[in-house]
This record gives structure tokens, C-alpha cells and sequence, in this order.
């Protein structure tokens, strides 16, 4: 893994100039917005980007909050394999496929729905036990850049198009909320060191995260000043427009993926050197003592 | 409609924003392997 990285980084930073490229000289001219509209190009990508990375985050907060005791673990990855079941199950009941938006389809729901349980599944497998709290660290601090990005973009697109920097609508209001509550998630992090803090910061997230739909969905089910849809929703994109746009979200998923990792990595480090220090002032106290401290095992970067 | 420059000024916020990211996250990176290492003296 030490070894991939380096290439890795180099492979993610080709991608993400090559969706650069097709955003800015490849993709047609939007006849109303005019060159502007190709922020579009990194202003959404980056949204989808910062919401899986704070999905994550939510998924990684529910495991640890779970992983407590063995039943709770248990109970928990049942609940969720049958909503993943219920929610891919449910879609295709005519009452409820009649309430669903325009341009939404069952198939693509009950698809999200089953990847709920699969994800959940995986990250328990893979990062057990602290390294789940590390992992939502890594996850919320990496969406927050990738939410800032949204929240500075969007003001910088809707100045030209709709002659304002910022509207207090629903879309709007609630992307600034969800930044938000995630600066608020860090700094519980930063300012507070005691053994709670990471089961009231996985708290903080579990709700946090409720805000995500209510930004994804609000300009499916509200008029607001954002525009409506464009992808789904029943909206229409230029096909040459909707595969650099596939391309940019694949290529800043690439790039945040790649970033997550490297602060997940930076997090387990950091945790190693506090847990050294800690040995160290045992031993000082132990050898005095006459009570012998074993050192942490250290972990290398990436 | 005379909007290029928005559409730099977006590109420009966007590349300092995870330019600055990337180097604290390298900064801290550093200062943790400086501190391992001092440990392991």
C-alpha cells in the first residue's frame, strides 16, 4: 500500500486535470449561461463528493456507535440489511412508485437501497474496532473541504446567472447548514480530549447526516432558486454535457477518495504517536515503580 | 454576458482551497513522522 499510493496519487491527478480539460475546452457552451456554466463542471462533482464522503462518515459513526457491545453490533447489521432489503423491496409497490419524482426509478432506488447494508458491511470488515472513528474523521474533514468548495463556487456561478451572490432558499440554506454541522463535528473533535468524545462527535454525525437527503432532495420536492434537477428528476442534459460531467464526478470521487485515505492514514498515525506518549509517561511513572510499560507498534504512512 | 471571469475566479477558490487543504494535511503528516521518529530515538 506504501508503494501504490505515490502512483495512485499520480493516476488520480492525470484524471482530475483530464476532467478539467473536458469541463473547460471540451464540453459545448450552454447557450443562455454562456462560458460560466461550465463551473457546473467542479461545482457539482464536488457536491456529490463531499455527500458520499459524509455518507461515509455516517456509516463509520452508526458502526462505532454499534460496535460497543457484540448484540448491538449484531442488531444492528440485521436492522440494516432488512431496510436495505425493505428499501430495495419497496419501490416497486404501485402506492409507492406513484409518489416517486419524476425521472426517479424504482430500479435506481432499490440499486442505492442495496448498497446501504453492502457498505455498512464492508466498512465494519474492513476498519474494525478505532479505526472506524478514524475513518469518520478522515471522511468528515475531507466532505467539509469538498462542501467548501460547493459553498464558494455556487455564489461565484450565481452571481452572473441570477444576479445575487446568495438567496436564502431551501437548497442554499441547507448546504450552508450541512458545512455547518460538520465544522461543528471537528471542532468537538479538536477542542475536546476525553473518552466520550468520539461516541458524542459519532452522535453529532448520525444526525448531521440527516441533513444530506434534505439537500440532495430539496430541489426535487421545493421551487427554489437553484435550479431544478438536470441529472434525473426528470431534467434534460446534452448528452456530450452529461458524459464530462459522469467524467468529473468519477475523477473528483478518484481525488476525494485518494485525500480520505491519506488523512485516514495521518489519523492512525496521529493516534499511534498520542498512544507512545502516553507509554512513555507510564513508563517514566512505572520505573519509579518498578513496573515495566510495552511500547505501541508503530504503523508506517500510506 | 461578460462572465469568464467568474468562471476563473471559481477555478482559482477551488484549486486554493484544496491546495491549502493538501499542504496542512502534508504539514501535519510531516510533523507526526518528526515525532515518531524522536520517539523512537
Amino acid at each position: 500500500m506504501k508503494r501504490a499510493f505515490p502512483i495512485l496519487a499520480v493516476l488520480t491527478t492525470l484524471f482530475v486535470a483530464y476532467g478539467f480539460y473536458l469541463g473547460l475546452f471540451v464540453a459545448p457552451t450552454e447557450r443562455t449561461m454562456g462560458e460560466v456554466q461550465r463551473i457546473f463542471y467542479f461545482h457539482a462533482p464536488s457536491g456529490w463528493t463531499a455527500f458520499w464522503l459524509f455518507f461515509v462518515n455516517f456509516i463509520a459513526s452508526v458502526q462505532f456507535l454499534a460496535s460497543a457491545k457484540p448484540s448491538t453490533q449484531r442488531a444492528a447489521n440485521w436492522i440494516v440489511i432488512a431496510v436495505g432489503i425493505a428499501g430495495a423491496i419497496a419501490p416497486f409497490i404501485p402506492q409507492v412508485r406513484q409518489e416517486l419524482p419524476t425521472g426517479v426509478y424504482p430500479g435506481s432506488v432499490a440499486t442505492t437501497m442495496l448498497l446501504l447494508p453492502v457498505v455498512y458491511l464492508l466498512i465494519g470488515k474492513y476498519f474494525p474496532g478505532r479505526n472506524l472513528d478514524a475513518l469518520a474523521v478522515a471522511a468528515a474533514e475531507v466532505g467539509v473541504v469538498f462542501c467548501t468548495v460547493v459553498l464558494v463556487t455556487g455564489p461565484l456561478w450565481a452571481r452572473p446567472v441570477w444576479g445575487i451572490w446568495w438567496t436564502w432558499d431551501l437548497r442554499l440554506t441547507s448546504t450552508l447548514v450541512l458545512w455547518l454541522i460538520y465544522v461543528s463535528y471537528l471542532m468537538l473533535r479538536r477542542l475536546t480530549d476525553n473518552a466520550q468524545t468520539p461516541v458524542l462527535a459519532a452522535v453529532l454525525a448520525v444526525f448531521g447526516a440527516l441533513d444530506v437527503p434534505l439537500v440532495y432532495f430539496s430541489i426535487w420536492f421545493f421551487r427554489t432558486q437553484h435550479p431544478q434537477p438536470v441529472i434525473g428528476g426528470g431534467g434534460s442534459l446534452d448528452p456530450r454535457m452529461a458524459s464530462v460531467f459522469w467524467t468529473n464526478v468519477a475523477a473528483f470521487s478518484c481525488f476525494g477518495a485518494l485525500v480520505c485515505w491519506a488523512r485516514y492514514r495521518v489519523e492512525l498515525m496521529n493516534r499511534d504517536v498520542e498512544e507512545a506518549h502516553a507509554v512513555e509517561s507510564l513508563q517514566d511513572v512505572g520505573s519509579s515503580a518498578g513496573v515495566e510499560a510495552k511500547p505501541a507498534k508503530r504503523r508506517s504512512m500510506l | 454576458m461578460n462572465s469568464v471571469r467568474f468562471l476563473y475566479a471559481a477555478l482559482i477558490a477551488t484549486a486554493l482551497i484544496h491546495g491549502t487543504y493538501l499542504i496542512s494535511l502534508f504539514r501535519r503528516y510531516r510533523r507526526l513522522r518528526q515525532q515518531m521518529k524522536d520517539l523512537g530515538k
